[in-house]
């Protein structure tokens, strides 16, 4: 299974970065085989929707699980529609947030936490925010 | 903590009310989200120690070179911003219709750059700000950067006071999101009463903390009242209360925050309300 | 008057109309009662463009109101003919679509309604319809045509709104009440202006806003006033300025309490005399400064 963590630097070494939309990396680790692959956030170079934006690139990695600090409710909800499981976890290592996470120490996110600066407030049509 | 300062109406004190917030707070880190007119650092004697620029639209360019005017693109363009195979500048989105249809690929998108982005040092603290170009657009990757910027010179416990833009669009938005608690300052008029209405809605709708303060309250006890109503009925703390003072409009010309001119009844007012906000934000904590 | 350019704007929708944009940089400046007063002293119709906090109509009440929403496009996928290629999504330069596992999701509010995604799909599969994101409301103030948008809360984007609002103007003079700032939404305000008319007030912030405000008014080539609110005896800077930079001062409004206390009720400023003389001498002004027939 492939898990993508967000991340401030480019490895497993790496600090894990708990902002989801704007983090600068993604680290996607294949268990299958133990590779890793860098891939670097285009939510942080977004106007708005960053973590939408953010979340499409994940979708197109095939990746299977999460692991991050904070999550708004547009990528949560895409990750949902895309049975892909997100986890929570603070600032450490992405090798051990990876060890945890396989461990089953780490919290299922089951529902978004405060979207950080940005629009969009769930996902779909008809949703008219607040009416 | 994060505490953003917004009004919905312009012109209720807002600036002046979060400035004098952070002046009470050692080291307090501002982040001037009102991008559109941002006014906190005239206050202080900063010295600029980062400036970057900022690209935050992209507009279409059509190469003339390639261009054989066949206006497939004035065609498809949704928002008029093409005649005559010019793309006007201030129209133009920055969708791309356009470069999809165009059999000669003669138009591209460009970056354009939309403002001018700051650190400023004062001998109280950092401030995090932006300078628009003339017409373009403040954006949630604008106030975003700033502030993410105010959040790197914040050293942990730090509080940060964000002034944040009048209105209730995406700056506002942006302003708002992720932030611990929101301080809407509104004032005792119609106008002001029916624009707290809606950012209160907005406000509500990110679920945040709501603290309200009436500004010049005693202009209009009557309305005042109607607005202190509303805040009972609606959930919304409503943490203070300043009168109008002369001396504000004083301390502006002068180029001083309020909180030092020690016989103002605003100050004093100012002050209560800060102690009311930590006081509640500490009984939160529990 | 000498020292600014004025040349012949083309006026976009026909020599019938004088469209006579308000704005001022800063919020709170008085735009909005400047406006409302000024449009029932020169006899002009009041079109409030500020859709995210519209407060002129508090002043006019106009009445026999009439609404119509505003609609913007958003696009529909055929799930049938859909081959989850996700061109659309890879298109769309707001992230307002995307390729999940399963289907293309939409997030209406950071649609632009551009037709890009329809564009590039080569399977017919999006087709457009239409979403309410605002109100435009008409009603009359004596004979005075009195419009307003209004921008749904949540909604990020006010310019649609505007540019409806703006399109089908009555004939005769429009005073355009602008949001506060120089951002896109006084952008689009301008782009249907004739002159402008600058309301500042004497400080430091009123000054550095009126001075951006001077900056988009020259990159649209209007002929354009300041007005000075809030007004005290001391404080000259905009003078100053306004003299250093050859800008025609159309008129000076003195801050009284008395009238701070008539506008926070929700009435005219102009019910006090001294106020209605003020305004009597800006429309004077105004019609020296901008030579077109104002009614």
């Amino acid at each position: 299974m492939k898990i993508a963590v967000s991340s401030m630097g480019k490895d497993l070494n790496s600090m894990l970065d708990v902002r989801f939309g704007r983090c600068n990396y993604f680290v996607v680790y294949d268990t299958e085989g133990g590779l890793v692959k860098t891939v670097e956030n285009r939510g942080q170079m977004s106007g708005g929707g960053a973590g939408i934006a953010a979340a499409q690139q994940i979708i197109d990695e095939d990746v299977d699980v999460v692991i991050t600090g904070n999550m708004g409710p547009n990528a949560f909800n895409l990750f949902k529609n895309s049975d892909i499981k997100v986890y929570r976890c603070g600032s450490i290592k992405v090798e051990t947030a990876v060890q945890l996470f396989k461990e089953g120490k780490l919290e299922e996110l089951t529902q978004a936490g405060p979207a950080h600066a940005g629009m969009g407030m769930g996902a779909g049509r008809g949703f008219r925010g607040g009416r | 903590m994060e505490l953003t300062v917004i009004s919905g109406k312009g012109g209720t004190g807002k600036t002046t009310i979060a400035l004098a917030l952070s002046e009470l707070v050692k080291d307090a880190v501002k982040a001037d989200c009102d991008v559109d007119a941002p006014n906190l650092y005239l206050f202080y004697d900063g010295r600029d120690i980062r400036k970057e620029y900022f690209y935050g639209e992209k507009k279409a360019v059509i190469d003339k070179k390639f261009c054989s005017g066949c206006n497939e693109c004035e065609k498809v363009c949704q928002f008029d911003a093409i005649k005559d195979s010019k793309v006007d500048f201030f129209k133009c989105e920055g969708c791309g219709a356009c470069i999809l249809v165009c059999p000669h690929s003669a138009i591209s998108l460009k970056e354009k750059k939309t403002a001018d982005v700051y650190i400023t040092q004062t001998n109280k603290g950092i401030i995090s700000r932006a300078q628009m170009e003339v017409g373009s657009e403040g954006s949630g990757k604008l106030i975003t950067m700033l502030r993410s910027n105010a959040r790197k010179f914040a050293d942990g416990n730090a509080l940060i006071i964000i002034d944040g833009s009048p209105g209730i669009g995406c700056p506002v938005i942006s302003s708002i999101t992720g932030s611990d608690a929101v301080l809407i300052v509104t004032e005792p008029t119609q106008s002001g009463l029916e624009d707290f209405v809606r950012v209160m809605e907005l406000c509500r709708h990110f679920g945040v903390i709501i603290f309200a303060c009436i500004n010049k309250y005693d202009i209009n006890e009557k309305k005042a009242e109607e607005i202190e109503n509303f805040c009972r009925k609606n959930d919304v703390y409503l943490i203070g209360k300043i009168p109008f003072d002369d001396t504000v409009m004083k301390s502006i010309k002068e180029l001083k925050p309020i909180v030092f001119y020690e016989g103002s009844k605003a100050n004093q007012a100012i002050r209560q309300m800060w102690d009311n906000i930590c006081k509640y934000i500490k009984y939160l904590n529990q | 008057m000498q020292g600014w350019v004025w040349e012949q704007v083309g006026d976009s929708e026909g020599e019938d109309k004088l469209n006579i944009a308000i704005l001022s940089g800063k919020g709170g400046t008085g735009k909005t009662t400047v406006s409302t007063n000024l449009s029932t002293i020169i006899g002009a119709n009041y079109i409030d463009c500020d859709v995210e906090e519209p407060n002129g109509f508090i002043f006019l009440n106009p009445s026999q109101i009439k609404r119509e929403e505003v609609y913007v496009d958003y696009p529909v996928v055929n799930s049938s003919r859909c081959t989850l290629c996700g061109q659309c999504a890879k298109v769309c330069q707001f992230h307002a679509l995307v390729r999940t596992k399963k289907d293309i999701m939409l997030f209406e509010k950071l649609c632009h309604g551009c037709h890009a995604c329809g564009i590039v799909c080569k399977h017919s599969a999006l087709t457009f319809r239409k979403r309410t994101i605002g109100i435009i409301e008409e009603g009359q103030y004596g004979n005075l045509i009195c419009k307003r948008g209004i921008l749904n809360v949540g909604e990020p984007m006010a310019v649609p709104v505007i540019r409806r609002l703006l399109k089908n103007l009555p004939t005769g003079t429009n005073l355009i009440d602008c949001a506060p700032g120089t951002s896109c939404n006084v952008v689009s305000s301008l782009q249907y202006a004739d002159g402008a008319i600058l309301v500042t007030e004497p400080s430091s912030f009123g000054l550095h806003d009126l001075k951006m405000a001077v900056q988009l008014v020259r990159s649209f080539n209007l002929p354009f006033g300041v007005v000075i609110n809030k007004h005290n005896t001391e404080d000259d800077r905009i003078q100053t300025y306004c003299e250093k930079e050859n800008i025609e001062i159309l008129g000076v409004i003195p801050y009284r309490r008395e009238a701070a206390e008539v506008y926070s009720s929700g009435k005219m400023i102009v019910e006090l005399p001294e106020y209605k003389e003020i305004f009597e001498e800006i429309a004077e002004r105004l019609r020296e400064v901008f030579p077109w027939n104002l009614q």
